[in-house]
């Protein structure tokens, strides 16, 4: 791809992922405290249908030989995956920003969000100086085979075969959808 | 301020849909004055950010160009850090193992920060600025800087607000790097191509949320 069609993609995709993170309230640590603490999942129903629905186009793209499997890609499956995760979890509590969501904030302008991206970058350095006391070790070693995916995509190792991956590709991506309809919003309340 | 102010108080006067449409429900769970899009709508806006972005280039990922930003600011205090290479695949080497892991990748777009990663993350910036423009000429309501949820919890803090988020990120970022993905590459993109590192980092990710949120924000 030439240089500046791709800055050009990156430019418009990135600035309207930034709008919709922001339109969506991912962007308000209100709405993303109150849906880890389970008071308002007005959220976590926009983020299973946005999985859902997306999901379900993707493998029908796919299949129709619209998208290119090239297009791909799928993270490796390790143990830092869940330990990550876990830390990840734990930080995006204390704040109610995560990587995405506390750049499109400090886009509208909110000041905490700057300070979250100023200990993210400290984070992530931290990260890239110790990398080499445990590039070697077990929590890093790919799990099942690395690059693994519940159905066949063309670009990783299928838990399914490809007789039955249509069918689970769908029922995971409606099931998805069927969660986000049926979740109330205020599973609990506070007192 | 003052203008904010004076949005605000002519919104009570009847611009504002919140206080004129008549179908608008106000309970303390349903109430939503930033016009937030619907669970529907936002998941059918987020669905096509991410299969646009697989159609086009590559999945979404956000947590890596935190990496490359650090690698940028170490450049200008060192120059061994990054160094043109032929024998690596990227075409450059790095004094530093993780910017030098895959081929010498993310030492690459170090060196050539103009690169879709970098702009996209860029970019996100000046989308959060959009969407906040627009929400506010919806809703007239001014941007407010402490959340109300630390307000509950933890009274007018200000500082101790920063403090938090400062510490959010780091620990938020040193994940999303163990990790290999932060909630965009892993949750969002990994789960839409049913992958299984996806699907666990998710309930690794909740696993931890949830109880920390339940126990810190009370009230």
């Amino acid at each position: 791809m030439e240089l500046w069609l791709e800055l050009g993609l990156a430019a418009g995709l990135g600035t309207v992922f930034g709008l919709v993170l922001q339109r969506v309230g991912a962007a308000d640590p209100n709405k993303i405290i109150g849906m880890l603490r389970l008071t308002d999942l007005h959220l976590m129903k926009t983020i299973l249908a946005g999985v859902g629905i997306s999901s379900a186009l993707l493998f029908a793209g796919l299949w129709a030989g619209v998208i290119d499997a090239g297009h791909l890609s799928i993270k490796s499956m390790s143990w830092a995956v869940v330990v990550g995760g876990l830390l990840l979890g734990f930080g995006w509590a204390l704040g109610g920003f995560c990587p995405g969501t506390g750049v499109a904030a400090a886009g509208s302008g909110r000041i905490d969000a700057v300070f979250f991206i100023l200990g993210g970058l400290v984070g992530a350095g931290l990260y890239m100086v110790m990398f080499n006391s445990f590039a070697d070790s077990y929590l890093l070693e790919p799990l099942l085979g690395g690059k693994v995916t519940l159905v066949v995509t063309g670009k990783s190792t299928a838990l399914i075969n490809a007789e039955w991956s249509a069918i689970v590709a769908i029922t995971v991506a409606f099931l998805f959808f069927l969660i986000a309809r049926l979740i109330p919003v205020g599973l609990r309340k506070l007192r | 301020m003052t203008k904010n102010i004076e949005i605000l108080s002519s919104s009570v006067n009847g611009s504002d849909p919140q206080f004129t449409d008549p179908d608008f429900t106000y309970s303390s769970m349903t109430k939503n004055p930033y016009q937030y899009w619907s669970w529907l709508s936002g998941g059918c806006a987020l669905a096509v950010c991410f299969l646009l972005a697989v159609i086009l280039v590559k999945p979404i990922g956000v947590s890596t160009q935190f990496v490359i930003a650090d690698g940028l600011l170490a450049n200008l205090f060192s120059e061994q850090l990054i160094v043109e290479d032929n024998l690596t695949k990227a075409g450059y080497q790095s004094s530093n193992a993780y910017l030098e892991k895959s081929g010498g990748k993310y030492a690459a777009a170090v060196a050539k920060p103009w690169n879709y990663g970098f702009v996209f993350v860029l970019s996100m910036l000046l989308g959060g600025w959009l969407g906040r423009t627009w929400q506010y000429r919806n809703t007239g309501m001014p941007l407010q800087q402490l959340p109300e949820i630390h307000i509950q919890q933890f009274g007018r803090t200000p500082s101790l607000r920063y403090l938090l988020t400062f510490s959010g990120g780091v620990i938020v970022l040193f994940g999303a790097r163990l990790a290999g993905g932060c909630t965009s590459g892993h949750m969002m993109s990994g789960m839409m191509q049913t992958a299984v590192s996806g699907y666990l980092f998710t309930i690794a990710v909740f696993a931890a949320a949830i109880p920390t949120a339940i126990i810190l924000y009370r009230r």
